[in-house]
Formats: structure tokens, sequence, C-alpha cells
């Protein structure tokens, strides 16, 4: 009877011999292998596109092995673009970005988590209207804005609106739901400290696992940010990596081997983070989306 | 004394709210009505704003024939680009989970990088591989007997952009599959081994079953991200100069946007293209927040944040 309903369940177990299973192995390690190589390649090619004068670049066959011009087209870059105040400017705006995005979101999120107050509610939808509020509808009347402002080509467009955004007070009120109790603010409050010290005392190393997860989402959005800091920051002075990659890229004049070491120099950091940070990167940007949708 | 004490706690909440309200009324509320406004009327930035009613976006739906170009092209990237992706991403994710695989971390971020390093550098990177008489696909295609292909052809232009945008995702949603296959429990699958069950039936019946939810929520983020991309097609087509290459074949409807704004100052214009794609985007997103309740989030967690939510599993309300 048991059979009748569910035939196409049994089969004779043949598939199960070491042969087959060795087999098996070897095909999926290929394919993975396969794929592994189509996404590192590239990286491996900027490296080689970077250390080649830009007249050997050209050549056909294409070159596939690491030149010695490492230092020229490192110095060509320096002269065509203001490459080091760029690689700052990025710097900045990421740890800026980062820092106060942090901080505000902590102390947001534990008085939502742990207090209950008129308007509570109120603040909660509105941080759940920022959430479906595609950044795209802002991007045009933001620009005009930081014109009024005069923050164009400053570091401030690119970090004040999202200092306390509110996926990451979602994701700290969230945290601090379960990791504070009412007891520890208690026995803090006999302690003697005020309100404000045990928000911060309290907040930053018991919310520290969802400031992991803000602080990376974080740094690398403000990294990689294209559109954004495209029309806010249009002096050559004022461009990020991205920015100051695209002016180059596009510059008539513009020296390929340099514009190679210039794309490698921009990637290196969150490469070389993930390879050492990797499966705590990868789980912390998944928890932030599945969080924030 | 101890009045005052409650009293002084019960403005801390607002205290602590106060950045959040302050930027939230002045960089989300107030933008998003102005751009409301702005796409009512002629305005370039600089001039006096001129109500035309909905003006701009009759124009846009009816004579624009810019508008129309960049929405097929953005709905072809969208399905090439950014949901024909997920054919490759769901088996990979499979094949990894497969208990024969080891080195699973390895392979997950080694298909995570492209995502991870900006779309600008990984663009120039791949702007060379198309080129036609250096570029290494073309040196491939000649080693095969093939002729060299120009990228920058109208017809070639969408291709290429895919190609990058689809290298550049699939490891996320490796990812965000490798997570949620994760979480199945294996006990369903040692059942069904232990019936025999062939692989197909096992990933028909099992896997995709209970995969639904987070295939849902992928695709969703896909097509979200997919209505709103720029970066590929503007630095693939060469910039602003080009309006997406020949033909306009790369020209989607953020890069026209930007274009508007940049190139034409046409304010209005470019906000009622913004209004017509973000109501889409808030409808999916809000459909998709519903069917995401059901994922527990904790799958996706990594260890250490894990513990801190479970570790006082009580919900206790600060009594003020």
């Amino acid at each position: 009877m048991k059979k009748k309903l569910i035939p196409t369940v049994y089969r004779p177990r043949e598939d199960k011999s070491f042969l087959s299973v060795i087999g098996k192995a070897i095909l999926f390690y290929a394919i993975l292998i396969a794929f592994a190589l189509l996404f590192i390649f590239p990286f491996y090619y900027v490296i080689v596109l970077a250390t080649r004068r830009y007249n050997t670049i050209f050549d056909n066959p294409p070159p596939f092995l690491f030149g010695g011009a490492f230092l020229v087209n490192l110095q060509t870059l320096l002269r065509q673009i203001p490459f080091i105040q760029n690689f700052t400017n990025s710097v900045v705006i990421a740890i800026l970005a980062t820092g106060t995005k942090i901080f505000f979101c902590t102390i947001a999120g534990f008085v939502l988590a742990k207090y209950r107050f008129k308007g509570r509610n109120l603040i909660l939808a509105l941080i759940l209207f920022t959430l479906t509020m595609p950044k795209f509808i802002l991007i045009i009347p933001l620009f005009r804005v930081m014109i009024s402002l005069n923050w164009i080509n400053t570091y401030f467009p690119m970090f004040v609106p999202n200092m306390a955004d509110g996926l990451g007070i979602f994701l700290m009120t969230q945290i601090f739901e379960n990791s504070v109790t009412a007891g520890m603010i208690d026995s803090a409050r006999i302690d003697g400290m005020n309100e404000y010290q045990i928000i911060l005392r309290l907040g930053f190393p018991l919310g520290a696992a969802g400031l992991f997860v803000l602080g990376t989402i974080s740094f690398i959005n403000s990294w990689n940010d294209f559109m954004y800091a495209l029309i806010m920051l249009p002096n050559h002075s004022a461009h990020t990596l991205p920015v100051a990659l695209n002016s180059l890229n596009i510059m008539a004049e513009g020296d390929f081997g340099a514009l190679m070491m210039g794309s490698m120099l921009s990637m290196a950091p969150l490469i070389i983070v993930i390879i050492i940070f990797g499966k705590r990167i990868i789980s912390n940007m998944l928890a932030g989306s599945i969080r924030g949708a | 004394m101890l009045s005052k004490q409650i009293q002084k706690r019960n403005i801390v909440p607002y205290v602590c709210l106060a950045p959040f309200i302050i930027l939230f009324l002045v960089f989300y509320l107030f933008p998003f009505i102005f751009s409301f406004v702005i796409s009512l009327t002629k305005w370039r930035g600089t001039d006096k704003m001129q109500f035309v009613g909905m003006n701009n976006y009759t124009f846009m739906l009816t004579e624009d024939s810019y508008f129309w170009k960049s929405v097929g092209n953005t709905l072809w990237l969208l399905i090439f680009g950014y949901l024909t992706q997920h054919l490759i991403a769901l088996p990979l994710a499979i094949i990894i989970n497969n208990r024969l695989i080891k080195g699973k971390t390895l392979f997950k971020t080694i298909y995570f990088i492209p995502y991870i390093t900006g779309s600008v550098a990984i663009s120039i990177v791949w702007g060379h591989f198309y080129n036609e008489n250096f570029g290494i696909i073309n040196y491939f295609l000649e080693l095969m007997g093939l002729d060299r292909l120009n990228f920058f052809e109208a017809a070639l232009v969408p291709i290429k952009i895919a190609i990058v945008v689809a290298w550049r995702n699939i490891g996320w949603n490796v990812a965000l599959y490798l997570a949620g296959l994760q979480a199945i429990p294996k006990e369903l699958y040692e059942a069904v081994s232990l019936e025999g069950a062939s692989t197909y039936y096992t990933h028909t019946r099992i896997t995709l079953p209970l995969l639904l939810p987070v295939i849902f929520f992928a695709v969703t983020m896909s097509i979200i991200g997919g209505l709103q991309a720029f970066d590929e097609p503007f630095m693939l087509t060469g910039g602003f100069g080009f309006m997406g290459g020949s033909g306009n074949t790369g020209f989607t409807l953020a890069f026209y946007v930007m274009w508007l704004l940049q190139r034409r100052s046409n304010l209005g214009g470019g906000t009622a293209i913004t209004w017509m794609v973000s109501l889409f985007v808030m409808l999916l997103a809000f459909i998709n927040s519903r069917i995401t309740r059901i994922i527990d989030p904790g799958t996706f967690e990594h260890k250490t944040v894990k513990k801190t939510v479970n570790k006082n599993k009580v919900t206790e309300v600060l009594p003020l």
C-alpha cells in the first residue's frame, strides 16, 4: 500500500558504490573550481596589468604574467589624479560614516528596545517607512539640499544623512531587546549611574554583535558608493576612489597601467579584509539584509 | 526627589532619538515631499519653479522615446543580468552544500569577493576584457577560431553589462542560498536517503519547498537592485557623454535620471521617473517584508550575533 502512494521514491541503491561517489565528488569539485577561477581571474589579471607598462598591455597575445612596471605605473597614477587625497577621502568618509552610525544607532536602538514612552510606536513606524523607501527617490532633492547647505565637495553629504538610518536602529533595537535585561539596568541605577551612562556603558558592550554587523555593512557601502558620490563630490580633490577611477577612466590621455594600478589599490583593502574575516563579513551582510527587508 | 529623578528619566528617550528625528525630517521626509513637488514643476535648479501639473509624467509616458527605451533596457538587464544568475547560484549553492565537498567556506568566500569589491573598479577591468583589439575575451574567441567582437555595438552592449552584473552578484546569492540550505534539518535528507530517493526527488520535494521563502527574498532583492541599476551600465558605456552607447542600449532608468540631472538640469523630469520607479520598488519591498517574516534571521547570523540574541530570551520592559 505504502509503495503505491509514492512509487517514484523507490530506487535500487545502485549509485552508492565507491566509484560513483568518487566520480560525483570529482565532478562537483570541477564545477566549483571552474567557477572559483572565473571569479578570481579578473583580480589576478588586474595585478598583471597594474605591473605592466601601458604599451605592453596592448600586446597580442595579451600578457598573462607579471611585469616590472609597478613603480612606474604608481608614479603615473599619482601624477594624473590626486590619488593619495582620493584614498584619504574614501578612508575618512568610510570611518566617519561607520563611527557616527554606530554611535547614533546604538543609543536610539537602546531606548527603543528598553524604554516605553509616548511616540514610540510613531518612531517605529517612521523607521519602517525609511526601510521601504528606496534611496533613489531622494537623490535629486538631496542634491538640491546639499547645494543650499553649501555641502557639495565636503565630507558631510557622504555621512550626515545616514548617521541614524532606519536599518541600523532597527537592527540594534532587535539586539537590545534580547541582550539587555531590566535587572541589569536596575542594578546600574542602584550603582548610581545616570541614564546616559547606563546607555553608553551597557549599550556598547552588550550590542557589540549588532555593531559589527552594522559596521561591516556601513563601511563596505560607504567604500563602494558611486552614484551618490558622483554628484555630491564633483571636484577632483574631493573625489572618493570610485569617482576618481571613473574620471581617470574617461580621461582622454589617461594611462592604462595607471588606471589598472588605481583599480587594484581601490579593491585591495576590502579583498584583504574579506580574506581575513570572510565568513563573518558574509554572515553579517546577509543578516543585515534579511533584517532590513 | 524621586519624582524629579523620574521626570529626568522621561526625557532620556527623546534625547537619544533626537538625532534620528532631526535627520529623518531634514534628509528623508523633506526630500521625499520635495521630490514630489519638483516632479510637478519645470525647474532647472537655479531658476524659479514653474508649476506644470502632471506634465512631466505624461510627457515621459507618451512622448519621451528615451524613457521607454530606458524602461526596455532596464527590464532586459533585470531579466538577463539580475534574474538569470539565480539559475546558476542555486545549483552552485546546492553543490557546495553537498557533504562530499570540503572547504565550503573557502568556496563561499571566493565567490563572494566580486560582490564586495566595488562595481567601478570591476567594470573598468571588465571593460578592458571586452576591448576589441587587446581584450582577453576576443583573444580567446580568436583562439577558438571565432571572429573578434566589437562590444560597443548596440546589440552587444546589454549583453556585456548583463555578464558583469551576473558575475558580480552570483556570490551574494550563493551565500544567501547556502545559509538557507544549511538551515534545512539534516534529518529530512537522511530520512529520504534511507528510502532510496533520487537526487532529483530530494531537491524538488525537500530543498525547493523549504527554500522558497529565501528564494523569494533573493529574487525580490535582485529585482529591487535591478530597477535601480546604474554603476555597471554607466561605467561600461563610457559615462554621461555617450548616453548608454550606440543606440542607447545601455541607457537604464537610473542612468537616464542622472543624465537628466547632470546634463540637462531637468529636475522635474528626473524626479518624475524616480517616483514612478520608486512606487514600484516600495510595493515590492512591502510585499517582500511581509513574506520574509517567515524566514528566521537567526539562520543567517554569525554565531556571535546568535549568542547575544539568544542569551536572554525574555523581553522585559523598564518601568518608568
